[in-house]
């Protein structure tokens, strides 16, 4: 498997020549001087200039000499300094900074005497300090001693604009990076400036900080929204942009010093953006996150769920030892004794009985191992416990989904990247909520806006959605496919052009047909497909194989040629035949007793909609890999404790295909799921050749993609049946929001904290004919979920709810998934 | 948003017409925060969510227009806005004096109002009046050439409830919340109403006439 | 040999209801429209440059040359907007010719924007003066019932929508860019410029931003023609305009006379200064300006000769002080002018007019120093040509002239711990026994 680098850009680019400290440089048309210094290695002090976002020239900080030729020639001084962030180079420019400048070294030493003139004496206790550009900037740039013998203009401090994100206003210096990042690039306006002159701040809307007379209630839906909190999910990014100790987080303050860190470069684990990110330790405890500039993947942005949420991987109930089950109790064991445990129970649980029938084993892998990780599970799977049943898909599946990500995406290399979703001129968004399944690829589509159509298919036009200027066809779930193939002919048109993006989300896998309208549709269009799931582990499982149908690099496992040649890679006689069953099969097979072991990778028993409890029950014996006492590994009868991201070393593919390697940030005795499985295949006599990501990335390159012959076949056309619903009823939409109960958030009561408030939406017209003016009961026969209503202009009859909010965990209460037919009732 | 059904009839019907007048929502904001403060007295939050509906911004953006200027008020205001200017030209002249006696003598200083809801005092800022220094204002009508006798009487009229004429603009001063809403943009019907140009107006034109000099106009 | 007075845009203002359409017409008013709309607009913009009329609004820079910076037209509006924001202190001209004469701006207006391809023109007016706003709406509605705007104006094939639109009190609207943030409906902080506004300015469009004077002066130059404004002024400073006579004066008031004239006349024709006293300093042009003494008395008032003598002609505020006013007094009350209104954007007059405020109040109070006098020069050469907009450099005018022309004074208040003036001296009305007064604003 291998990944093809972006293509270089070959079109021709004007240029500038200019001279800067009397050293020559040619940059690109447009480019700020402030940019063309860099180049020369010429660092001119500034705050509000970034080079992500548009020129300010507000700080005054990157003051500088400029002389450019005039009409006649001659150079022509201005007569005053210039700001350099916001000034683009021409032809002939003279730039002279504080190294050659009298009056420029003079005019940056006046600006950072002013700021510092109002700014509070909080080294001592500021997040910042170590890594500060003011205190940077004032040694290096600044007067010694300050002339200002007055008084200070002081605030209360600090403000918390949410529970995550903290203000100290008397350490702002005003450069509106923040302000500018929200709206810029996020879309987010819940900061702005307010008040005037020296008591100008940073705020949200808040009628005690700024005076305002009159408490006014606020109702459930509009807290997340009203501006009241700055309830962002980039509201990180601003803390990490902020020049000053003004922005900080809740999660970090007063933690750490910057010089007591390690950093360590690794890719966030959270989406399957595969951003990269940079972890800070200290004395092997992960103090922070921050986002890694990487200019093809995430920039320089990541989400707030990439940069808060890592206590889960090493919570009180982290497991470090093997446990192995006695007497009905679990208890620490030794490796060895684990090991052997776990494969003497597997063997008993599978062996054939006294009429020879005997039960299989079936693996249920989960979306957050590494590549590597995956690999291991199918081989795992197929090589000792002779079975086809694994599934690394904790959500609602399909064949038709499996057909097409064999077909489709498996071992295709690089596909659509960011980039060419970045220039695509539409993008049509299915079964794909871009913020709360996207993270960072809401941003990159958001950079394109006003220059881009982004059509979304959809229930209901999302906050999200609308931040993009998206238009919306409206889709009741489980019914895309038929709003694919009778798309408005203006939207079919704009798919038409040439660059344009048609992105799946993991959601389609819940409406029948709609991979089929949607490879119809990309083949009619010429648009190009991507496929974007929620989980960093999907894709790697796509190519390592480990699904039920596929092998590794799309073949598929029920092609005779494909499993002989994958058989002969791996040096064994055959792989077993027997159609392999998904997610949803293996468990409701478990429950009814017909399987003998389940070997279980980092799974949530609330994220399936199966009777997980049963199934575990039913079967002979359940061996779970976990970094936590989740509720499976409780239920196991062995329990092998497994290495969380930043203890290992591996790969993620994200959706564009690309490989995103990380290497171990902090050095424990903790083990990959690949090494662990590699010494319980031994406990069979196999080698698998599994215990070291070199190892198994050697086995994938020799591999390599599979031929036409050896893929599945495209997806089948299935019936969408009409979701009848009577009074009473409607169709669930549902959807994880990005700040949810997920369990790779729990531990983190800060980032929970701006999560949005779970709301049901419905239609006016649905709301009135169930008498629902508060709030509303969704319940099936498994059970009930009660939410605040709001009403929503959506399509009549359909409810939507959070999947995994406080108060609504719909896989686990409801036991339905998008598309059902849920009982709805207004309750006051 | 605890508007009443009628009110909030009213002003989306306001809110429409401000808009209208204008190619891109937006510009409508600094007239919509003059019409919410036609309705409360002031801007309330109520009134900034309001906004925020209309022109489709966040609460923070709306605020963060309505805490940079000077004439929105943030705690309900008395009926009568009471400026004096304390610029330099004015203070020099007098207006110094007039807002320490005025302050003393209604018991309220910059930015508070009395209790009564009567009378909110404010230093002004240069109110463009020079020529009639010390200047005040009451609800943005032009009260030229004060003395601190003429202040207090004013206030004190205003408080006894009497009608009170400018010595420039209309028959008499209006309330807080209608001239709120000239400023809105709508029409009170006293443009009109007149007290003269006063002296300083006419003052080059008078010396001109007196000189014959008409060349100028041709 | 003495000039004259040249009453123009003053000359109906003592008229009967002279705000009135009726009047304006009958003195003459919108005859120069309908002859400019039978002119080529190309025509229009040349006279205006060939008439060397110069943006009243204080800056000086020629107005037709403004409008000819316009690039071509792209089929997509381009706008006019009118700043009526007037708040530089010792201003005031535009608010009498608002009130008295509105229709004078409302043909101006007309003029221009079929001059320049406007078919929608803003009036932004100061929030703080009601009067004026009923009369510039009366006005408008009149225009429109007369058929001055609005649809296929008499008949030209030429349409426009005239919106007057109220600001809420800041003086940084009146910078022509914070003027234009304000009216998007943003707070009213200056942009960077370039793009310049008749590149990129209301809404991103193509947009001219006059002042109320200038504008209000293009119907008398179309109608009486260009030879006639030339005729009036000096060489490079032509035409009339009003110049505001305020404070120490006998007769202050609106004084409309030829780009040129100067103090010592205008004062002979506002009776001098006031019995007993004698001129101690004045601004040329508002508070921005660098101050003048007695020395100035003959300097010509245009725009060549006032910056020659080290100040600028600015909006011509002629504010007067004579000898009873404390300058220090004076200047501490400025620049808290200036704290109250910077827009908080940049670091130089954010937080410099913040800390020289604190430094001047202290002198004033007697509570200062001989070095605290050198650091308010030094805190000014922080903000000159250092701050995003010409409202840091303003700040720094007063205090720079002042410090230069009567440092002893500052230096009285620090050697004798007070101030060495009685305030009731310079007051117009009498009173005894001053009590101390706080900071102005927050």
């Amino acid at each position: 498997m291998t990944a093809t680098a972006d293509k270089p850009a070959t079109e021709a680019v004007e240029t500038v020549t200019l001279t800067i400290d009397g050293t020559e440089v040619t940059v690109p048309k447009g480019t700020l001087i402030i940019r063309a210094a860099e180049q020369i290695g010429i660092e001119i002090p500034r705050f509000c200039d970034h080079p992500a976002l548009k020129p300010a020239g507000a700080c005054r900080q990157c003051l500088v000499d400029v002389a450019s030729p005039g009409p006649d020639g001659n150079l022509r001084a201005f007569p005053k300094p210039q700001p350099s962030c916001a000034m683009t180079v021409t032809p002939g420019m003279v730039v002279n900074t504080q190294h050659t400048s009298e009056e420029a070294d003079r005019a940056q030493k006046s600006v950072m005497e002013l700021l510092l003139i109002n700014h509070p004496l909080d080294c001592p206790v500021c997040d910042k300090g170590g890594e500060c550009p003011l205190q940077n900037q004032a040694m290096s740039h600044g007067r010694p001693e300050t002339r200002f013998v007055d008084v200070k203009r002081v605030f209360e401090k600090p403000l918390p604009l949410s529970s995550e994100i903290l203000l100290d206003r008397e350490r702002c210096v005003l450069c509106q990076r923040c302000t500018r990042f929200s709206k810029e690039i996020a879309g987010d306006a819940f900061i702005d400036l307010q008040n005037r002159g020296a008591q100008q701040q940073i705020g949200t809307f808040d009628e005690d900080v700024l005076d305002f007379d009159g408490y006014r209630p606020v109702g459930a839906a509009t807290v997340d929204e009203a501006g009241k909190a700055f309830s962002s999910y980039y509201s990180g990014n601003t803390v990490q942009i902020c020049p000053v100790g003004a922005l900080t987080s809740a999660a970090y303050r007063f933690r750490s010093r910057p010089f007591d860190l390690v950093s360590s470069p690794a890719i966030s684990e959270h989406d399957s953006s595969g951003s990269a990110i940079r972890i800070d330790h200290r004395r092997g405890q992960v103090l922070r996150r921050l986002a890694d500039n990487d200019p093809v993947v995430n920039e320089d942005w990541i989400s707030d769920k990439d940069r808060f949420a890592f206590a889960w991987q090493n919570l009180s109930d982290r497991i470090t030892r093997p446990l192995v089950r006695k007497d009905g109790e679990l208890v620490e064991a030794s490796w060895p004794e684990a090991l052997a445990a776990a494969a003497a129970g597997i063997k008993a649980a599978t062996a054939a009985d006294a009429e020879g029938a005997a039960r299989g084993a079936a693996v249920l892998v989960g979306g957050r191992v590494t590549l590597e990780d995956a690999y291991a599970y199918q081989k795992l799977a197929r090589v000792v416990l002779g079975t086809n049943d694994v599934d690394a898909r904790a959500r609602a599946v399909s064949d038709e989904e499996q057909a097409f990500l064999g077909s489709q995406v498996a071992g295709t290399g690089l596909g659509v990247t960011f980039g060419e979703l970045e220039k695509a001129p539409t993008v049509l968004l299915v079964g794909f909520e871009a913020e709360d399944e996207g993270g960072v690829v809401f941003l990159r589509l958001r950079k394109s806006l006003g220059r881009q159509q982004v059509v979304a298919v959809a229930p209901y036009l999302s906050r999200g959605a609308q931040k993009l200027g998206a238009s919306l066809v409206e889709a009741v779930p489980g019914r895309e496919a038929s709003a694919l193939a009778d798309l408005p002919e203006g939207v079919r048109d704009a798919i038409s052009q040439p660059g344009a993006v048609i992105v799946l989300g993991e959601r389609v896998a819940e409406a029948a047909g709609a991979f089929v309208a949607a490879l119809d549709l990309a083949s009619s269009t010429g648009a190009r497909l991507a496929w974007i799931p929620r989980r960093a582990g999907e894709r790697g499982a796509v190519e390592a194989g480990a699904l039920p149908g596929l092998l590794p690099g799309g073949r598929a496992a029920t092609a005779k040629g494909a499993r002989e040649a994958v058989a002969k890679a791996w040096g064994v006689d055959a792989l077993p035949t027997a159609k392999g069953r998904d997610t949803n099969a293996i468990i409701e097979e478990a429950a009814e007793g017909g399987i003998g072991a389940l070997i279980v990778g980092g799974v949530s028993a609330s994220d399936l909609t199966g009777d997980v409890a049963t199934a575990l029950e039913r079967t002979g014996f359940v061996v779970s890999l976990e970094v936590r006492r989740s509720e499976i590994a409780e239920a196991a009868d062995v329990v092998l404790p497994v290495a969380p991201p930043s203890e290992k070393s591996g790969t993620f593919v994200n959706w564009e295909g690309r490989l995103r390697s990380f290497a171990t940030a902090i050095r424990t005795d903790a083990m990959s799921d690949h090494r662990v499985l590699d010494l319980l295949a031994r406990e069979w006599g196999v080698e698998l050749g599994t215990a070291t990501v070199e190892a198994v990335n050697a086995e994938l390159a020799a591999l390599g993609a599979a031929a036409d012959a050896e893929r599945p076949a495209g997806p089948k056309a299935r019936a969408a049946g009409k979701a009848r619903t009577k009074k009473g009823t409607a169709v669930l939409a549902t959807w994880h929001q990005l700040v949810d109960e997920g369990a790779l958030q729990e531990g983190e009561p800060y980032l929970a904290g701006t999560g949005r408030v779970a709301v049901a939406r419905m239609s006016q017209a649905t709301a009135d004919a169930i008498g629902a003016t508060a709030s509303v009961a969704v319940s099936t026969d498994a059970g009930s979920i009660e939410l605040p209503v709001v009403v929503t202009d959506m399509a009549d009859g359909v409810v939507w709810v959070p999947a995994k909010s406080p108060g609504s965990w719909v896989a686990r209460d409801l036991r339905a998934t998008a598309g059902a037919v849920v009982s709805v009732k207004g309750a006051a | 948003m605890t508007y009443d059904e009628t009110t909030l009839a009213q002003l989306t019907e306001d809110a429409a017409a401000i808009i209208a007048r204008y190619p891109v929502k937006r510009s409508a904001l600094l007239p919509m925060l003059h019409l919410v403060q036609s309705v409360d007295g002031y801007v309330s939050p109520d009134g900034i969510q309001f906004c925020a509906d209309q022109v489709e911004l966040t609460a923070a953006e709306v605020s963060a227009v309505a805490t940079f200027y000077t004439q929105y008020k943030r705690r309900p205001n008395g009926e009568y806005q009471v400026g004096v200017c304390t610029n330099t030209l004015c203070a020099v002249m007098g207006g110094d004096r007039i807002w320490d006696e005025l302050s003393e003598h209604v018991g309220v200083g910059h930015d508070e109002t009395t209790e009564d809801g009567k009378i909110t005092l404010e230093r002004l800022e240069c109110n463009a009046a020079c020529d009639n220094a010390p200047v005040m204002m009451v609800n943005w009508e032009f009260f030229d050439n004060q003395t601190p006798e003429s202040a207090k009487q004013v206030v004190d009229d205003l408080i006894a409830g009497k009608d009170v004429a400018p010595t420039r603009g209309p028959a008499k001063v209006c309330s807080f919340k209608q001239v709120s809403r000239v400023l809105a943009g709508f029409d009170d019907g006293r443009a009109n109403e007149d007290q003269g140009a006063g002296e300083a107006a006419l003052a080059g034109l008078e010396a001109a006439k007196g000189q014959g000099w008409t060349e100028g106009a041709k | 040999m003495t000039t004259t007075l040249t009453p123009v845009l003053t000359a109906t203002w003592g008229a009967d209801q002279s705000w009135s359409l009726d009047t304006y017409t009958k003195a003459g008013g919108y005859a120069p429209l309908k002859k400019a709309l039978g002119m080529a607009p190309g025509d229009l913009i040349q006279a205006v440059k060939d008439s060397g009329l110069r943006g009243r609004g204080g800056a000086g820079f020629p107005t037709g040359m403004k409008w000819g910076f316009l690039p071509p037209d792209d089929g997509k509006p381009r706008y006019l907007v009118v700043n009526a924001d007037e708040s530089e202190p010792g201003t005031c001209k535009d608010i009498p010719t608002m009130l008295q004469a509105p229709h004078a701006l409302v043909e101006g207006v007309a003029i221009t924007s079929f001059a320049i391809g406007c078919n929608h023109a803003f009036i932004y007016i100061r929030g703080e003066v009601a009067h004026v706003h009923r009369r510039m709406q009366q006005a408008v509605r009149e225009a429109y019932e007369a058929g001055h705007l609005g649809k296929n104006i008499h008949g030209s094939g030429f349409d426009l929508d005239v919106t007057v639109h109220s600001g809420a009190g800041a003086y940084i609207c009146g910078e022509e860019t914070a003027l234009l943030d304000s009216l998007e409906g943003r707070r009213g902080q200056p942009r960077l410029k370039p793009p310049f506004p008749a590149v990129a300015g209301l809404y991103a469009r193509p947009t001219v931003v006059n002042n109320v004077e200038s504008v209000a002066s293009v119907p008398s130059i179309i109608g009486n023609g260009v030879e006639w404004f030339t005729a009036m002024g000096t060489e490079r400073s032509k035409g009339m305009g009003i110049f505001s006579l305020s404070g120490h004066v006998k007769r202050p008031g609106q004084y409309e006379a030829p780009l040129g004239i100067t103090l010592r006349e205008l004062l002979e024709l506002a009776g001098g200064i006031r019995e007993g006293h004698e001129l101690k300093f004045w601004t040329p042009g508002g508070s921005s300006t660098p101050m003048f003494t007695a020395e100035q008395l003959d300097t010509p008032l245009d725009y060549e000769a006032v910056g020659a003598a080290g100040s600028m002609l600015g909006t011509r505020a002629l504010q007067i002080f004579d000898e009873t006013t404390c300058v220090v007094r004076a200047v501490t009350r400025w620049t808290e002018f200036y704290k109250h209104e910077s827009c908080g954007k940049c670091t130089p007059c954010r937080e410099g007019t913040f800390w020289l405020t604190q430094i001047l109040k202290r002198i004033e109070g007697g509570r200062g120093t001989e070095a605290d006098i050198q650091q308010l020069l030094d805190t000014c050469d922080s903000i000159l040509g250092r701050s995003f907009c010409a409202l840091g450099d303003g700040a720094t005018s007063s205090i720079n002239s002042s410090i230069k022309l009567f440092r002893e004074e500052y230096e009285a208040h620090v050697t004798q711990g007070g101030c060495p003036f009685d305030h009731a001296a310079s007051a117009l009305f009498e009173y005894s026994d001053t009590p101390a007064t706080e900071e102005a604003h927050a």
